[in-house]
C-alpha cells in the first residue's frame, strides 16, 4: 500500500470539486473493495476523500411514489428495509446474496455500484492487465477464463461486474443522482452508468472526474413476482457464475437483468417480449452475440436453464 | 521403551481419563484469543522489525537486474535481503526448491527478496519498490502434456514403489468377463489453513530462536540449520500453537527463513508472515494426478484383475503424488499392478497435503468401485463387503492388525438408510432437487514413529509433561494430557503439557495422522519411567505398585504422589520405539463414507444433504477430539469434490486463484449435516495405546462418496474433480 493523504469531506460538492483537482484521489465510504485492492497495490490513490459523513444515509419516498436511497446506506440496512423487502423485494433478496453479513455492514449502495471486477488477473500485479495498466494485455483472455464474461466483453478485457445489488437495481430501473465537481447535479439511468470495456476497459462509468454518487432512486413500485436467483460453485460467499433478477407479472411479461457474465449488470430490454414464449427465446435475445471462451461457454446453457427455472418458480 | 510385541493390558486399559470425550485443555485459550500465536509473540520479543516477502513475478528463468534504490530509500527501511547479499545458503532435505531463489527462478511467486522496516505498512510499500527485471526461460506447466514424459519416480521411502506387480493382470484383465478402464483427474489442491505461515526471528550471537507455526520441530531444526549453514544446536524453534497446518507446515518455508536472513541484516529480531496472495504459489500443494484404473470381475462380483496408475509432476528433484498406492491394500484379487509415474513440472513445488497419496487415490478408485458395481448390477456396499481381504493381497501371508472396512461399511449402510437408496441413476426428485446417495470406502495407513518425552512431577502432585510434540488444532494437547494423568493415576487437571519447543525431547510430530498414537506412546513411555523412579523415591517395589486417584498404593499403604518429590522434583525422560510389528503385520484404519447429496435440476449445483463416516482406528483416545477432526476432513473432502482447484496457467506457468476468494472452500451453509460413528476397537500390536489415527482417515473416500451420490443423481459420470456444474449441466435432463 503506497502511502496517501487523507481528508473528511464536508459536503458533496466540496468532495466532488476537490477529487477533481486533486491528482490521484478517490472516494472512501465503506473501503470493503478498495482497500483490499490499495494493500495489493491494485489501487494507488495519492489521496482518499472520506465521503462518510456527508449524511446520504437514508431511505426516503420520492414524489412519485418511489424511494430515494442515499449513497451511504450499508447493504444491510438497504436489504432490511421493510419498504424495500416488501415493494422491491428483487432489491432485498439481490443484497443479501451477496459477500457477508460483516462486508455488507460496511459496504455502501454507492460503492457496491463502484466496486472493481473480480477477475484474478486483475488482481495481480505481475500479470497484464488491461484494466489495471492500459495497454499491457489481457492475461485472461487464453488464460483462467472460467469465472469471466461472456458478452458486452472485448479483445482488451472480458471482467465482469461483480455486484449482486446492481442486477436488481438494473431491472428495477433505478436512476443514479450525482453531483459534479461545479456542483451541479445529474441523473444517470443504471443502464448508462457502467460503460463496455471495447479499447478502454480502465474507464467504467459514465461518471466524470471527480463527480459523486449521491443518491440512487427506484421508481414506484410495479409489482409482480421478484426473484433473485445465484448460482454459484459454493452455497455462499461466492460471486455468481451467473445470477438472474426477475420481475414477472402474471401475464407472463416481466423483466430480466443478468450478472455473472458482463461487464455490467445485463439486461436487454428488446428480450424480454419473448417471456411469454419462454427461457429459450429469452436468453437467445440476451445473449445474442456472446462471445464465451472455451472455459466459459457453459454460462450461456446455464442462463438459460437457470431464467427457465425462474420462470417456473414465478408461475408455481 | 522398545515396543516389539503386541500390547497386553497397561495402566491405559483403565481408561477412566483415556478415551473420554473431553474439552480441548488449551481450549479457552483459544476461544479467547490468548494463545499466543507465532506471528503475536510480543511476549517473548519487544520490538521486532517487520519483513515483507516479494515473490517472483515469473514461473521460470532469470533475474537479470534487481533495482532496490527506491525501496532502500523508502520511509522506515532497515535491510533488504536477497540472494545476492545473504550469503551462501543450503537446502533443507524436506524442500525441493530453495526457500530464497535468485538469480535463478525456480517456480512463480517463490521469495526473491524480504523487505524489513519499522512497521508493516513501511515493509510493504517499500517491497512494492523493489523493481525486477526478468529473463523468462520457457517450462512445462500442464501436467497433461508432460504425462508421456513421466518417468518412474526413486524407490523407497514412503511413496514405496514405482511398480508393483502380481500374478497376471493383463491376462487376467483381458478375459475379465466384466471390466472397466477409466482415467480420472483430480486437481492441484491447497492446504488453505487459517494462520499463514508466520515467524519471529531473533539471533543472540550465533544462537537463533525461531517463533514458529510448524508441524514437524525436528526436521525443521534440522533444516532450519541445513539452510543456514550453522550447527543444528545453535538452532531452537518454539511453536506451541499451530492455526492448521493440513501438510503445509510439515517443512521449514520462507517465513523462517527470510526472518531469520532479515534478523541478521538488521541487528535485531524480524517477523515475517506470507501474505494470503503468496502462499498458494510460494509454499506447496497437493499436485494434481491423472489416474488410469483397471478393474476385471467375474460375473459373481469378484475382483479378478485391479490395476492403478498414477501420473503426476513436480520440480526436478521434487516426488510424487503416490495415489496408487491405497490399490495394493484396500481390495482382494489375484491379478494386481500399480505404477507410479513423475514428469517434471515447473509449478510451484508439490508434497504432503492432508492424506497425500490416499486422498486423491481414493478419489479415483471409489469411484471406480462404484462404475465396476454398477456394471455388474450389485449393490455397491456388497461389491465392497464381497471383496474385502484381511490379508495383505500382495502377501497373503501378511495380515492386518486390525480390519474392520465390512464392519464399517454394514453399520454405516443401517444407519444411513442405504437400503432407500434407488440404484437406477437420476431416479429420485425432491422438488426441484435430483437426489443421490453414494458410498465410499476409506483406508489409510497408521505409521509408525518413534516418539520421545520428558515428564516431571512436584510435590504438590502436578506432572508437567514436555515434547516437541506439535498441535496443530487437533487436540494434542488434550490427549497427552489424558495419557500422563491415565498413567500416573492423576485427575486431567494436574497435568501440564508443554509443547512445540525444540529444546525439549523429539517427537514423532504431526504429520500423516501419525501423531496421536505416537506422540502419547511416547508420553506413556516416559510416564511409566516416572513410576519406577516415584516407587523408588518411596522405597515401594515397582511391581506392585498401583497409581491412582492422586495415590500411589503398594498393599496397605497410599501415599500421595507428590510425596514422592518432596524431596526435589522427579524427572524422567523416555521415549517409545518401535520393532518390526508394522512389517509383520499391515496396520491400516478403515471409514465407510456415506453421503446424501441433491442436484438441482435446472442449474446443475450440488448441495450436499448428509453424511455419515464409520471409523474405525483402534482405541480412541478422545471421542469429541477425534470427531472433531473427522468431520473437518469430511469437509474438506466436500471441498475436494466440489469446488477446490488451483486453476493453472499453463502459459505463464503459476496458480492464477490465489487467495481465499479466488480458491473457494466449504462454508458452512455447504456442510448441512454431518454423523461420525466410531467403531469399538483397540489395536494392541499398534502401540501401547491400542491406539491408530483419524485426522487424515476422515478425508479418505470422502471424495468419491460425493461424486458416487451426485451420479446416483444425475446419471452423469464426472470423471475430473471437482465436480462443478460445467462438468455435467449439459448432460443434465431437458427441463419441461
Amino acid at each position: 500500500m503506497r502511502p496517501f493523504t487523507y481528508e473528511r469531506a464536508a459536503t458533496a460538492k466540496d468532495a466532488a470539486a476537490r477529487a477533481a483537482r486533486t491528482p490521484g484521489a478517490k472516494f472512501i465510504a465503506g473501503g470493503t473493495n478498495l482497500l483490499d485492492l490499495m494493500k495489493i497495490e491494485v489501487e494507488t490513490p495519492a489521496h482518499l476523500i472520506d465521503v462518510n459523513g456527508l449524511g446520504f444515509d437514508r431511505i426516503e419516498p420520492t414524489a412519485d411514489g418511489g424511494l430515494r436511497i442515499g449513497a451511504l446506506v450499508r447493504n444491510t440496512d438497504l436489504a432490511a428495509d421493510m419498504r424495500v423487502r416488501r415493494d422491491y423485494a428483487l432489491l432485498s433478496r439481490a443484497l443479501v446474496a451477496g459477500a457477508s453479513g460483516q462486508l455488507r455492514n460496511k459496504a455502501t449502495t454507492a460503492g457496491n455500484l463502484l466496486q472493481r471486477t473480480r477477475c484474478p488477473y486483475f488482481y495481480d500485479t505481475n500479470q497484464p492487465c488491461n484494466k489495471r495498466k492500459p495497454g499491457s494485455g489481457c492475461a485472461a483472455i487464453g488464460g483462467f477464463s472460467r469465472p469471466l464474461g461472456v458478452i458486452g466483453v472485448s479483445e482488451e478485457c472480458i471482467a465482469t461486474h461483480p455486484s449482486d445489488m446492481a442486477i436488481a437495481m438494473r431491472a428495477l430501473d433505478a436512476t443514479v443522482e450525482t453531483v459534479k465537481p461545479d456542483g451541479t447535479a445529474r441523473s444517470v439511468p443504471i443502464a448508462d452508468l457502467h460503460r463496455l470495456p471495447g479499447t478502454t476497459p480502465q474507464i467504467e462509468t459514465a461518471l466524470d472526474d471527480g463527480e459523486l454518487i449521491t443518491a440512487v432512486t427506484l421508481p414506484k413500485p410495479i409489482g409482480g413476482t421478484h426473484i433473485y436467483h445465484k448460482v454459484r460453485d459454493r452455497a455462499s460467499y461466492a460471486f455468481a457464475l451467473v445470477s438472474i433478477g426477475a420481475i414477472i407479472q402474471k401475464d407472463g411479461s416481466g423483466r430480466v437483468a443478468v450478472g455473472g457474465i458482463a461487464p455490467k449488470p445485463w439486461r436487454v430490454e428488446a428480450a424480454e417480449a419473448a417471456m411469454p414464449g419462454g427461457a429459450r427465446a429469452v436468453a437467445d435475445g440476451l445473449l445474442a452475440g456472446a462471445r464465451p471462451t472455451q472455459e466459459n461457454g457453459f454460462k450461456l446453457t446455464l442462463v438459460e436453464r437457470t431464467l427457465g427455472a425462474v420462470m417456473a418458480q414465478a408461475r408455481a | 521403551m522398545k515396543f516389539d510385541t503386541p500390547a497386553t493390558t497397561n495402566p491405559i486399559d483403565r481408561l477412566k481419563v483415556v478415551g473420554k470425550a473431553t474439552d480441548r485443555i488449551e481450549g479457552p485459550l483459544k476461544t479467547t484469543g490468548t494463545a499466543p500465536y507465532a506471528y503475536e509473540r510480543h511476549d517473548a520479543v519487544a520490538d521486532p522489525a517487520y519483513g515483507y516477502i516479494v515473490g517472483a513475478g515469473i514461473a521460470k528463468g532469470r533475474i537479470v537486474s534487481m533495482d532496490l534504490a527506491a525501496a532502500r530509500a523508502a520511509p522506515g527501511v532497515i535491510a533488504i535481503v536477497t540472494a545476492a547479499n545473504a550469503g551462501k545458503l543450503g537446502k533443507g532435505k524436506f524442500n525441493t526448491a530453495k526457500l530464497l531463489g535468485g538469480p535463478e527462478v525456480d517456480h512463480y511467486h517463490q521469495a526473491i527478496a524480504l523487505v524489513v522496516a519499522g512497521t508493516f505498512e513501511q515493509a510493504r510499500a517499500a517491497a512494492a519498490l523493489v523493481h525486477v527485471h526478468y529473463a523468462r526461460t520457457r517450462g512445462n506447466f500442464d501436467l497433461a502434456a508432460a504425462k508421456s514424459s513421466a518417468q518412474p519416480p526413486k524407490a523407497g521411502g514412503i511413496g514405496g514403489k514405482p511398480d508393483t506387480a502380481v500374478g497376471d493382470f493383463a491376462g487376467a484383465f483381458a478375459q475379465a468377463p466384466v471390466s472397466l478402464d477409466a482415467t480420472y483427474t483430480t486437481p492441484v489442491h491447497s492446504h488453505a489453513m487459517m494462520e499463514p505461515h508466520a515467524s519471529i526471528a531473533s539471533w543472540n550471537g550465533d544462537q537463533l530462536t525461531i517463533y514458529t507455526s510448524n508441524q514437524m520441530i525436528n526436521w525443521s531444526k534440522g533444516d532450519v540449520a541445513a539452510t543456514l549453514g550453522i550447527p543444528a544446536e545453535k538452532v531452537r524453534l518454539i511453536s506451541p500453537y499451530i492455526g492448521g497446518g493440513f501438510g503445509g507446515k510439515l517443512f521449514v518455508r520462507a517465513d523462517a527463513i527470510m526472518a531469520a536472513l532479515g534478523a541478521k541484516a538488521a541487528g535485531r529480531p524480524v517477523k515475517v508472515t506470507l501474505q494470503r496472495p503468496l502462499m498458494f504459489n510460494n509454499t506447496t500443494h497437493r499436485p494434481a494426478t491423472i489416474q488410469r484404473i483397471r478393474i476385471g470381475a467375474g460375473q459373481d462380483g469378484r475382483i479378478t484383475a485391479i490395476g492403478h496408475e498414477g501420473w503426476s509432476g513436480d520440480l526436478p528433484g521434487g516426488g510424487p503424488e503416490t495415489a496408487v498406492n491405497q490399490t495394493r491394500l484396500l481390495y482382494a484379487g489375484p491379478n494386481r499392478m500399480t505404477a507410479t509415474r513423475l514428469a517434471v513440472l515447473d509449478l510451484p513445488e508439490g508434497n504432503a497435503m492432508r492424506a497425500p497419496g490416499e486422498a486423491p487415490g481414493l478419489m479415483a478408485l471409489e469411484i471406480a468401485i462404484d462404475e465396476m458395481a454398477e456394471k455388474l448390477g450389485m449393490d455397491p456396499v456388497r461389491f465392497r463387503i464381497l471383496n474385502d481381504t484381511q490379508v495383505d493381497p500382495e502377501q497373503p501371508s501378511r495380515e492386518f492388525s486390525q480390519r474392520q472396512l465390512v464392519e464399517c461399511l454394514r453399520l454405516g449402510a443401517e444407519r444411513f438408510g442405504w437400503d432407500k437408496r434407488v440404484a437406477k441413476p437420476g431416479s429420485v426428485r425432491d422438488g426441484r432437487w435430483l437426489i443421490g446417495m453414494g458410498v465410499a470406502a476409506g483406508i489409510r495407513n497408521n505409521l509408525l514413529m518413534k516418539s520421545a518425552a520428558r515428564v516431571r512431577l512436584d510435590s504438590h502432585g502436578i506432572v508437567t509433561v514436555e515434547t516437541d510434540m506439535t498441535d496443530i488444532g487437533t487436540g494434542t494437547y488434550t490427549i497427552i494430557a489424558q495419557t500422563a494423568a491415565e498413567t500416573m493415576g492423576l485427575p486431567l487437571d494436574s497435568v501440564i503439557v508443554k509443547l512445540g519447543d525444540s529444546s525439549f525431547p523429539a517427537s514423532a510430530g504431526s504429520g500423516g495422522q501419525w501423531g496421536a498414537n505416537n506422540s502419547t506412546a511416547g508420553v506413556y513411555a516416559a510416564c511409566m519411567t516416572l513410576r519406577d523412579k516415584v516407587a523408588q523415591a518411596l522405597g515401594l517395589n515397582a511391581a506392585d505398585v498401583d497409581f491412582a486417584d492422586g495415590q500411589v498404593r503398594s498393599g496397605n499403604r497410599s501415599i500421595a504422589l507428590g510425596d514422592a518429590a518432596r524431596s526435589g522434583e522427579l524427572v524422567a525422560e523416555d521415549g517409545i520405539e518401535y520393532g518390526d510389528l508394522d512389517k509383520t503385520y499391515q496396520q491400516s484404519t478403515f471409514a465407510g463414507h456415506f453421503v446424501e447429496a441433491a442436484v438441482d435440476a435446472a442449474t446443475g449445483e450440488i448441495r450436499i444433504r448428509r453424511m455419515l463416516a464409520v471409523c474405525a482406528a483402534g482405541r480412541i483416545l478422545n471421542p469429541k477430539a477425534a470427531r472433531s477432526q473427522v468431520i473437518g476432513a469430511m469437509t474438506m473432502g466436500v471441498g475436494a469434490a466440489l469446488m477446490e482447484e488451483l486453476a493453472v496457467d499453463t502459459r505463464f506457468g503459476f496458480f492464477v486463484n490465489h487467495d481465499l476468494a479466488g480458491y473457494e472452500v466449504p462454508v458452512h451453509a455447504d456442510i448441512p449435516h454431518q454423523e461420525v460413528i466410531f467403531l469399538d476397537e483397540e489395536d494392541p500390536i499398534s502401540s501401547p495405546m491400542k491406539a491408530k489415527g483419524v485426522g487424515e482417515l476422515g478425508l479418505c473416500g470422502v471424495g468419491a462418496a460425493v461424486a458416487n451420490a451426485v451420479y446416483n443423481a444425475t446419471g452423469v459420470r464426472v470423471r475430473d474433480y471437482p465436480i462443478t456444474l460445467d462438468k455435467h449441466l449439459g448432460r443434465l435432463p431437458t427441463l419441461t
